[in-house]
């Protein structure tokens, strides 16, 4: 006689992890990466034939690492990714969901060829940079603090709120570009005026200093001062940061003022040290996956630097894999689905634990189990 | 003892990540009995009666139930084998009646179409009669109803329409008539329940709701019915009319399971004691065999002292003055009305009330963090002697001009700390805003704006962690990682170290344990004696008579009277928590 009910315990439970050390944390998060890379190749096996699986991971290396020219790549784009995911993360900390990164710097980039039209040509250079540089902040600041100033007063929702603005930069971007350009191709061509000045000789080393120095500002900025403080108590609880004599408000409007900067950063190296133009599609939905990048950062600078460059290098690779086996433009889609799949998912296994119901030994003899 | 076993629970394990919240613990519970579960906070007493109801799943152990392991794994295998219980925060619709809240979830008896074709089958398989001809020559004949045509027929016709049936039967068990309920009145009838069902349940008291709570387990058919904390929230009064139904369903011979940790209650109304210690069983005694010294011991683990030593007040002048004072909330109540009080220097003033009663705001409204609608709060500066008013002034505004008041507010980690930082962060809050201190030359220190300074506040916490005997891996830990007493602690600590003038404590010692809460109870009458004016919200009036000098109570945001601490007793609270008494009469009562 087997006693059935007990076996009625759950399959498995899941139990939440206390404390995890920090070596299993990573341990886990670097299996995950691995495994999404190793998904990919089997996808990629799937959809381009038995040989591709190696191809993939010859690709995938050889399109961020092949050539002198992709590293600097490489290493660009994760600039200016890492320099909107600083944008997003004060504002993230303090758990104002800012989901206008893209168009915050797309009127960032606005504003930079807005000085350019019509200033270019007419002084030096480097004042011409600088006054983009005002320009590209000023843009983005205002449009990063109009939805604090109406969450601060009168509390709307922030997410739909800057989510809104997204689609108002991009018409606003369009209806320039359409001035300028009134033959209706719709394009602005490059321009000459407003560029960086090329540092050893190569684009893009600007662009990577700026984004560095930013990087190390905000980390300083989050550990040590008094403003980095008060985000992060805003962040956790508005009612002990009102208890304490902060003024919520005041938090949140300079906290996106300092998010818009940041944005206007990212706009004016898009404009300024990357495309030398702007159109619609200029941040190519970068806005929201800084937004990823800094969560899965946790808002530290430095693992945003290092998860920026993870999903760069994945997204680079994964192109050049595409364009070796003829894939289309959908493939690094896949890939870096699979890949942010897995690196989010993990997130679950560091938190929590699945534990199994423990095996019982009753069906060998079950009489003996039921007499105890 | 004689009577027969209801349930026993054998070497139940439960394991929160490290924390141990049960470990390996025997509990037997007997028909008909009323069982006491004492222990301090956190010694796994709710834990251990979640997985008895099905909340969570023992990790080792078994429950028995009439000899038979069974397995719980929900609340509804719970009341399969009659056990139910109400938690200590209620779990009602509020714009439900009491009546419907009962029913609410009732199961369908079960119809399964597939059982009942194949009890129709048998049935009509079932030989019918015997032909036995008197011939012994011809065999003997069974009949069945399947044997003919007509009778085959028949049966496929009445397994056919049983989908129809058990539709027409769920349609009936959803069907609301307006006379419903009868079995659910039926029970408060017989237990002796002083309730309306048909009310609403925002027009509910706390001990209503209680009462509606308790109705509706029984209504599930639970013979072993689980109460946590029940008395938290009820007036002595409440408290003895439960108490007068919970011994009516013992003479029924429903079990009862009581989790508390007030000993005089324990004494009053149970048969037995089970008494857990940092989630270990540490024995059960018979009521009537033990007392309050000997259940103190099994459940602290040693000896204790439970007297506080109450000081005479020093000084008396007064430091806070608030009169008239009425707050409305933004969904329009009005959670004070016309509040006026003294609070005087080294003093402690208690207050007292039904949880929600405007305790809560009326705190908040001093500190600064609502702003009332009317009334002043005079704040007397015992530096220089001025007065300042206090109303609709933001909490920097109150602390730039020097009062320096300090407030335990009931949510901890929603308004006194924050949780996810370290002590050290928490400590800062109170500071942070100082800079940090530069030194130009050996005499001149200038505070830097803009930086944070992180070492005075580390000094701080490591002065708290050592006089306060704060347990904590170190002063990096993340305070939501403390248990309830420690952080506690903590909190404390940190507004002490503010040297405040006033000193408001709301629930202070909510959720602590027994050594904790006279941690904190010698930290309140400390600084009474240091000249602090003292506000002290308490729920447990003992302690708030033995402590407070005067003790007010309020009841639906309204002062109902304020009493001697020294002369009063509970009856008299409670019937002025409930406005039973009107306020002119109160005092003479007290004096009685």
């Amino acid at each position: 006689m087997t006693n059935i009910k007990t076996d009625r315990e759950p399959l498995f439970r899941i139990v939440k992890r206390d404390n995890i050390a920090r070596g299993k944390a990573w341990g886990i998060r670097i299996g995950a990466v691995v495994i999404a890379i190793l998904i990919g190749a089997v996808v990629s096996a799937i959809l381009g034939g038995g040989s591709a699986f190696g191809t993939f991971f010859s690709g995938l290396f050889e399109g961020v690492f092949g050539t002198p020219r992709r590293i600097l790549n490489l290493f660009q784009n994760t600039a200016i990714l890492l320099c909107i995911a600083l944008a997003v993360a004060p504002a993230f900390k303090m758990r104002f969901w800012n989901i206008g990164a893209e168009g915050q710097v797309l009127m960032g980039c606005l504003g930079s060829v807005v000085v350019i039209q019509y200033l270019g040509g007419q002084i030096d250079n480097f004042w011409l940079i600088i006054v983009m540089f005002l320009a590209s902040v000023a843009f983005s600041v205002v449009w990063a603090v109009i939805p604090a100033i109406f969450k601060a007063k009168w509390r709307t929702n922030e997410t739909l709120f800057t989510l809104m603005m997204n689609y108002v930069a991009m018409q606003l971007v369009a209806i320039c570009i359409f001035a300028w350009v009134p033959s209706g191709s719709g394009v602005l061509g490059t321009l000459a005026d407003g560029r960086f000045p090329l540092i050893g000789g190569q684009r893009y080393i600007l662009n990577i200093i700026l984004v560095a120095v930013a990087a190390v500002a905000l980390f300083l900025y989050f550990r040590f001062s008094k403003h980095g403080y008060e985000i992060s108590v805003v962040g956790e609880s508005e009612n002990t940061a009102k208890y304490v004599g902060i003024n919520v408000k005041k938090v949140i409007i300079r906290t996106m003022v300092l998010s818009g900067v940041l944005c206007g950063l990212a706009g004016l190296l898009l404009v300024g040290g990357t495309n030398y133009s702007v159109a619609v599609d200029s941040v190519d939905n970068r806005g929201f996956t800084a937004i990823l990048v800094a969560w899965l950062g946790k808002f530290s600078p430095p693992a945003m630097a290092f998860t920026s460059w993870l999903y760069v290098f994945i997204d680079q690779g994964a192109k050049n894999v595409a364009t070796l086996m003829g894939m289309g433009e959908a493939f690094p889609d896949i890939i870096t689905g699979i890949f942010f799949f897995f690196v989010i998912g993990c997130e679950f296994f560091i938190n929590y634990k699945v534990k199994f119901r423990p095996r019982k030994k009753k069906a060998e003899n079950p009489v003996e189990e039921v007499a105890s | 003892m004689a009577k027969p076993v209801a349930v026993q629970m054998k070497g139940i394990s439960k394991f929160f990540g490290e924390v141990v919240a049960n470990k390996d613990v025997d509990l037997t519970v007997y028909e008909g009995e009323i069982l006491s579960l004492l222990g301090e906070n956190g010694s796994g007493k709710t834990t251990l009666m979640n997985m008895l109801s099905g909340i969570y799943f023992p990790d080792e152990g078994e429950v028995v139930i009439e000899g038979e392991p069974v397995v719980i794994r929900s609340p509804r295998d719970a009341y399969r084998y009659k056990i139910g219980m109400v938690h200590q925060h209620f779990k009602l619709v509020d714009v439900f009646t009491a009546l419907d809240n009962i029913l609410l979830g009732e199961e369908m008896p079960r119809y399964s179409v597939k059982e009942r074709a194949a009890e129709l089958k048998e049935e009509a398989a079932e030989p019918r009669y015997v032909v036995d001809n008197d011939d012994a020559e011809a065999p003997v004949k069974t009949v069945r109803a399947t044997d003919t045509k007509a009778g085959r027929a028949k049966l496929a016709l009445r397994t056919a329409v049983l989908p129809v049936v058990k539709l027409f039967k769920k349609a009936q068990f959803n069907w609301l008539p307006r006379k419903r309920g009868q079995k659910a009145r039926e029970i408060a009838a017989k237990y002796g329940f002083d309730i309306d069902l048909n009310k609403k349940i925002y027009d509910m008291s706390v001990s209503e709701k209680q009462t509606v709570e308790i109705i509706k387990v029984l209504y599930r058919g639970a013979d072993i019915l689980i109460l946590d904390e029940p008395t938290a929230v009820l007036t002595p009064q409440e408290t003895e009319k439960l108490f007068d139904v919970l011994r009516n369903m013992r003479e029924d011979g429903k079990s009862i399971i009581i989790i508390t940790h007030k000993l005089n209650e324990v004494m009053e109304i149970s048969d037995r004691v089970a008494v857990l210690r940092k989630g270990e069983f540490i024995g059960a005694v018979n009521t009537s065999e033990t007392s309050i010294p000997q259940l103190t011991e099994m459940m602290v683990g040693r000896k204790t002292d439970l007297n506080i030593h109450r000081g005479d007040p020093v000084g008396c002048e007064e430091r806070l003055t608030v009169e008239g004072l009425s707050f409305t909330d933004h969904e329009g109540v009005q959670k004070l009305k016309d509040v006026s009080f003294t609070a005087r220097s080294g003093e402690i003033l208690g207050i007292a009330g039904i949880a929600g009663s405007g305790q809560r705001e009326l705190l908040e409204t001093i500190a600064g963090l609502l702003r009332p609608s009317k009334g002043t709060i005079v704040y007397h500066d015992p530096a220089t002697g001025k007065d300042e008013n206090l109303v609709k002034k933001s909490p920097a505004k109150i602390r730039e001009l020097g009062v320096r008041l300090s407030f335990v507010p009931e949510d901890r980690l929603g308004m006194g700390l924050v949780g996810s930082m370290d002590i050290i962060d928490n400590m800062m809050l109170r500071s942070y805003k100082r800079g940090i201190p530069v030194k130009i030359d050996k005499k001149h220190t200038v505070n830097v704006p803009l930086i944070l300074d992180r070492k005075r506040p580390r000094q701080l916490a490591e002065r708290i962690i050592q006089e306060l005997e704060v347990v904590t891996p170190s002063t990096h830990t993340p305070v939501r990682r403390l248990s309830g007493g420690n952080i506690q602690k903590v909190l404390v600590g940190r507004e002490i170290a503010a040297a405040p003038t006033v000193f408001m404590a709301a629930y202070p010692v909510r959720g602590l344990d027994i050594n904790s809460s006279y941690t904190i109870y010698n930290l309140l009458n400390e600084q009474k004696e240091k000249g602090v004016a003292v506000i002290y919200v308490g729920e447990d009036l003992d302690v708030l008579i033995e402590l407070c000098d005067r003790i007010m109570v309020i009841c639906a945001g309204k002062v109902t009277g304020i009493v001697d601490g020294r002369t009063t007793d509970k009856e008299t609270i409670g019937l002025m928590m409930t406005d039973s008494l009107s306020s002119e009469n109160s005092e003479e009562v007290a004096n009685d």
